[in-house]
């Protein structure tokens, strides 16, 4: 059986065909409320479940008890807030009203509104990311964030535009994915970059101790210089088809904007990965970090906080190429001394590529090579 | 941006006003609108709930496979 879903139930918040058909007619009395990106792919995954069991954006209680406990109220582990900003000055509304949330000039979810309520920025960004230097990438959000939140449950009417329908399944559809294929244990990748080789050997050695390996690219907002969606998206797809086994990998895509939250980061890729069916995640060296704000392990660390989290972490060193042992491998089982190492990173790999550099084959597989080099620009501009 | 808010109002019988507002009395709720707003949505959510379930039947289950199966992910 397939991973239980965080908090017990997995969410639908997605209305009918006759529902839809019915607000669409009605729309006139909702008030109207346009939001950000960043919230309709947060209303996505409310209303598909990835983030089971929210309903909605967080009402106070659980705002303040995600940041104080690492939790919700009821007790399930949650340590990133999900919530909509809004400038008091522009509130029309007030609580008990139904709001239509509107992305894109498009009616995409109705929203009940049960709470609004003020907040300190810097107590969000100090319990969240651990700090509160403004050259955070994620703290400059958080700082940008208007000063009052709405929170109350959604009804999606209208799913996010998605240009990659054929990468992406529904937590609903991995699980009976899964399922269908037999497979109990499953163990998550959460990538940003195409795959080097060092990627491939901790997906591989994770893969070997479960059913099977559900690698999970995050798609969406990124930096200028990072590699585009669709060339992740091929790299992946050359390389699982030349050196995965088919019936134990599978690769669909996640919505998602990167918050650079490391260990409070790691937790949440965890329980939106459980609820997509999975039991374990691959937990690599500084996962979700930026900077020098966490330790290279933090990530690791904290799960051991969360015995209740109902998500096995696998957690590794650092993977790289050894010239002495002449593979793949890591600090653990390696005796060498670094002059022999040869370490490998997405950012390392990115430069090589920019600069016209060939990687060596125990780099990166040609075949992701090719496929990077089919694109005239991979890079985000 | 938002837009003005919008209220109607309903008449109910002036005996079940005074049986709700008794209720609501040392809860969280502050009028007996609030209470019958609460009241009617939970009612109204139900019903469509029906709509919901069906997303989780077998019929749609099947529909889910046959997602799989054409976009080549089962056999």
């Amino acid at each position: 059986m397939v991973n239980k879903p965080h908090g017990g139930r997995l969410i639908r918040r997605t209305v009918g065909y006759k529902t839809k058909k019915r607000i669409l007619t009605e729309l006139d009395d909702y008030t109207r409320f346009n939001i950000k990106e960043v919230n309709a792919v947060d209303v996505q995954s409310i209303a598909t479940g990835v983030y089971s069991p929210l309903t909605g954006f967080m009402m106070s209680d659980e705002f303040q008890s995600v940041l104080v406990n690492m939790r919700l109220p009821d007790d399930v582990p949650w340590t990133i807030p999900v919530v909509l900003d809004i400038n008091k000055d522009n509130i029309t509304f007030e609580e008990g009203d139904a709001l239509m949330l509107y992305y894109n000039d498009r009616p995409m979810a109705r929203m009940y509104v049960d709470d609004i309520y003020g907040y300190n920025k810097k107590e969000y960004a100090e319990s969240v990311f651990g700090t509160v230097d403004d050259a955070h990438p994620g703290v400059q959000r958080v700082m940008a964030l208007n000063d009052t939140l709405i929170g109350g449950e959604i009804e999606l009417l209208e799913d996010l535009e998605n240009p990659f329908k054929e990468y992406t399944l529904t937590p609903q559809e991995s699980r009976v994915l899964f399922r269908e294929k037999g497979w109990e244990t499953i163990v998550a990748f959460q990538t940003r970059n195409v795959a080097h080789v060092g990627h491939e050997f901790l997906q591989k050695t994770a893969a070997t101790f479960v059913d099977g390996l559900f690698i999970n690219p995050v798609i969406g907002k990124k930096k200028p210089g990072d590699f585009k969606d669709e060339v992740i998206l091929k790299a992946y797809d050359e390389l699982i088809k030349h050196y995965y086994p088919k019936d134990i990998t599978h690769m669909s895509i996640l919505r998602y904007e990167m918050k650079y939250a490391g260990p409070k980061e790691a937790i949440h890729h965890a329980l939106m990965r459980k609820n997509f069916g999975c039991t374990h995640i691959i937990i690599g060296r500084d996962h979700a970090g930026v900077g020098n704000y966490y330790g290279p392990f933090d990530a690791q660390h904290i799960f051991k906080e969360f015995p209740d989290l109902g998500m096995e972490a696998m957690s590794f060193p650092a993977f790289f190429y050894c010239h002495k042992c002449g593979n793949i491998v890591s600090s653990k089982i390696c005796p060498h001394d670094k002059e022999h190492h040869d370490f490998l990173s997405g950012t390392k790999m990115r430069e090589m590529l920019k600069t016209g550099e060939v990687p060596k084959p125990y780099q990166m597989r040609e075949e992701t090579f090719q496929a990077i080099r089919s694109f005239e620009k991979p890079f985000l501009e | 941006m938002a837009e003005e808010r919008k209220h109607t109002t309903v008449s109910i019988p002036l005996p079940l006003h005074r049986k709700i507002k008794a209720r609501i009395e040392g809860t969280g709720f502050t009028s007996v609108s609030d209470y019958v707003t609460y009241v009617l949505r939970e009612v109204l959510a139900s019903l469509e709930e029906e709509e919901k379930e069906e997303v989780f039947s077998e019929e749609e289950e099947e529909k889910v496979k046959e997602r799989l199966r054409a976009l080549g992910y089962l056999d």
